[in-house]
């Protein structure tokens, strides 16, 4: 477990990581970068994939099943509609 | 530690490098595109260890369970994301974050239900019921988002009282998640309706809201996810989901500040006013005499002009007019020099950087691209502006005129070119409903018609010079 101060330290720093990342982007890239940015949450897969794991009966079960599904829509539609959208940004000089 | 415990955490760890390195990179467009494959290798080493997670009950039902799940939900946005068109992006995005949000609230259910989230203390707890609340209103809200900018619900229903009616929901929840965390044992009726309620208010919060701000909503929603996700993190004890889940709240939460601030509208204005709800006194729209010419005299004089900038809308996106355009462009630039640059509004299209993704679509080249600072200076140099489908965002009233809704907001200064060429299906007003004095402008030229068909029809004009 991670808790405590520790635990808070992650929050604020990954926090500012966010907040610089996003500071200096232009906005022709804000669509793309909130697309990215969606997929990379999509890292709730994971825990999905956990909780289903040590899931107990039915009821829990169902959820965690349809849980690993959203997840996995939310990382796998995340990545294809980014990479779309990037994959058509091109220079003049190319 | 045991192996496969160090093997998780140290590839939760650079899975984590990876988002961050990843997201870093799609920052610039020259390095957006290794960006996204960066944070998709960090994805796909994730999910494989996580397989074989400590945590995992053995059981081969189970496993196959949790292999079923992946592909139904990964093929599903394969298709869905491989096939959706350009212009439908943002509600797509809606979407698929609605999911995210769905999945955290799953967690957390899950965690409840089974009452391991009671086990490790009162902060644990509570952030296992914020997240589920957060995750539950981005979840249903994403989907009230996705159903409206798809034409699925036209009607904006305001209730009487829908403020007083969305407190009250608001403060019910609030109490259940208080009372939840004071039991400290599972109560499964409770969270139960605790997470109900929560769905309802993200219907409720997002039902009354008008699709053109929808866009800061989904970029909120976006925030909210990875907020929830970071919170469901904590509870698990998994730290790829908390980092992953903090930065891109933070970021979401600045992008939305930054889309907010494009429109020149606070957070709550959007959340809490209908746009044009309270028009009691309606603006006086200004007078005159539209001057139209024909496509045909407005590429002649484009031909012979040393620069232009064009400023696409939405509406030359909706006409699916930018491939037409960006080929009238490479005959005006090939074959008659002209000096050709778009400028793009912050709000532009359904999102910010909407309208780029269009013009990307057509071929566009980014570097001919401009943002409204970047480009407003240059508009009293240039010999002709175009503008085909904005409306709002050239009018000149924003700068002027105190009374009308959309005073304030940074502009384009289309009307400080030497001549303006507005493309327009007809004479009505804009999204917001305001009449647009350039259309009456001294130095503007109104060409009525269908965007694709007016773009068809200077491509032609220039032919025949």
């Amino acid at each position: 477990m991670i808790t405590g101060f520790v635990a808070l330290y992650i929050f604020m720093l990954a926090a500012f990581t966010g907040y610089e990342i996003i500071g200096r982007v232009p906005a022709i890239l804000h669509t793309p970068l909130m697309s990215g940015s969606n997929f990379v949450h999509g890292i709730v897969l994971v825990g999905a994939m956990v909780a289903l794991g040590h899931a107990d009966g039915f009821w829990e079960t169902l959820i965690g099943f349809i849980g690993v599904i959203l997840a996995a829509g939310n990382a796998v539609g995340g990545y294809v509609v980014t990479e779309r959208m990037l994959d058509m940004f091109k220079s003049s000089k190319d | 530690m045991s192996f496969w415990e160090f093997t998780v955490d140290a590839s939760y760890f650079i899975a984590a490098v990876l988002f961050i390195v990843g997201l870093k990179r799609m920052g610039s467009p020259r390095t957006a595109k290794s960006g996204i494959k960066w944070a998709g290798i960090g994805m796909v080493l994730a999910t494989v260890v996580t397989l074989w997670h400590p945590a995992m009950e053995a059981g081969f039902f189970r496993y196959v369970l949790m292999l079923l799940a992946i592909g139904i939900g990964g093929a599903g946005a394969w298709y869905t994301g491989k096939k959706v068109e350009m212009t439908a992006m943002p509600q797509m995005v809606a979407l698929y974050n609605g999911m995210g949000g769905g999945a955290a609230a799953a967690i957390a259910l899950v965690e409840m239900y089974s009452g391991s989230a009671f086990h490790h203390g009162a902060t644990v707890l509570t952030l296992a019921v914020v997240g589920a609340l957060i995750g539950g209103v981005s979840f249903s809200g994403s989907l009230i988002a996705w159903a409206k900018l798809e034409g699925k619900m036209n009607k904006t229903i305001r209730l009487p009282g829908q403020q007083m009616i969305n407190g009250g929901v608001a403060l019910l929840t609030v109490i259940l998640g208080i009372w939840i965390i004071a039991s400290s044992g599972s109560a499964p009726v409770l969270v139960t309706i605790f997470f109900l309620l929560s769905l309802a208010f993200g219907v409720l919060l997002t039902n009354p809201i008008g699709g053109a701000d929808m866009p800061v909503v989904i970029s909120m929603y976006n925030a909210f996810t990875g907020l929830a996700v970071a919170f469901e993190g904590f509870v698990l004890g998994n730290a790829a989901m908390i980092i992953a889940g903090t930065v891109v709240g933070a970021a979401g939460t600045l992008l939305t500040l930054l889309m907010a601030n494009g429109m020149n509208r606070s957070i709550s204005n959007v959340l809490f006013a209908g746009f044009g709800v309270d028009d009691g006194a309606e603006a006086e729209g200004p007078e005159g005499e539209m001057k139209s010419v024909e496509a045909f005299d407005a590429a002649a004089s484009f031909a012979y002009s040393d620069s232009l900038i064009i400023v696409p809308g939405y509406g030359l996106a909706v006409a699916q007019a930018q491939h037409k355009l960006w080929e009238f462009v490479q005959m005006l630039q090939k074959e008659h020099d002209v000096d050709v640059k778009f400028a793009i509004h912050p709000v532009a299209g359904r999102m910010p950087g909407h309208m780029n993704v269009l013009l990307a679509e057509a071929g566009v080249p980014y570097d001919l691209i401009f943002d409204l600072e970047e480009i407003n200076a240059e508009f009293p140099n240039a010999d002709a502006a175009l503008v085909i489908g904005a409306n709002d965002v050239v009018n000149p009233a924003a700068r002027t005129d105190e009374s009308s809704p959309i005073y304030g907001m940074p502009i384009l200064d289309v009307d400080k070119a030497r001549e303006c060429y507005v493309v327009k299906r007809g004479k009505g007003t804009g999204f917001s409903g305001v009449q647009n004095a350039l259309f009456f402008g001294d130095n503007t030229r109104m060409v009525f018609g269908d965007a694709k068909q007016v773009c068809t029809d200077l491509a032609n004009g220039l032919k025949q010079i």
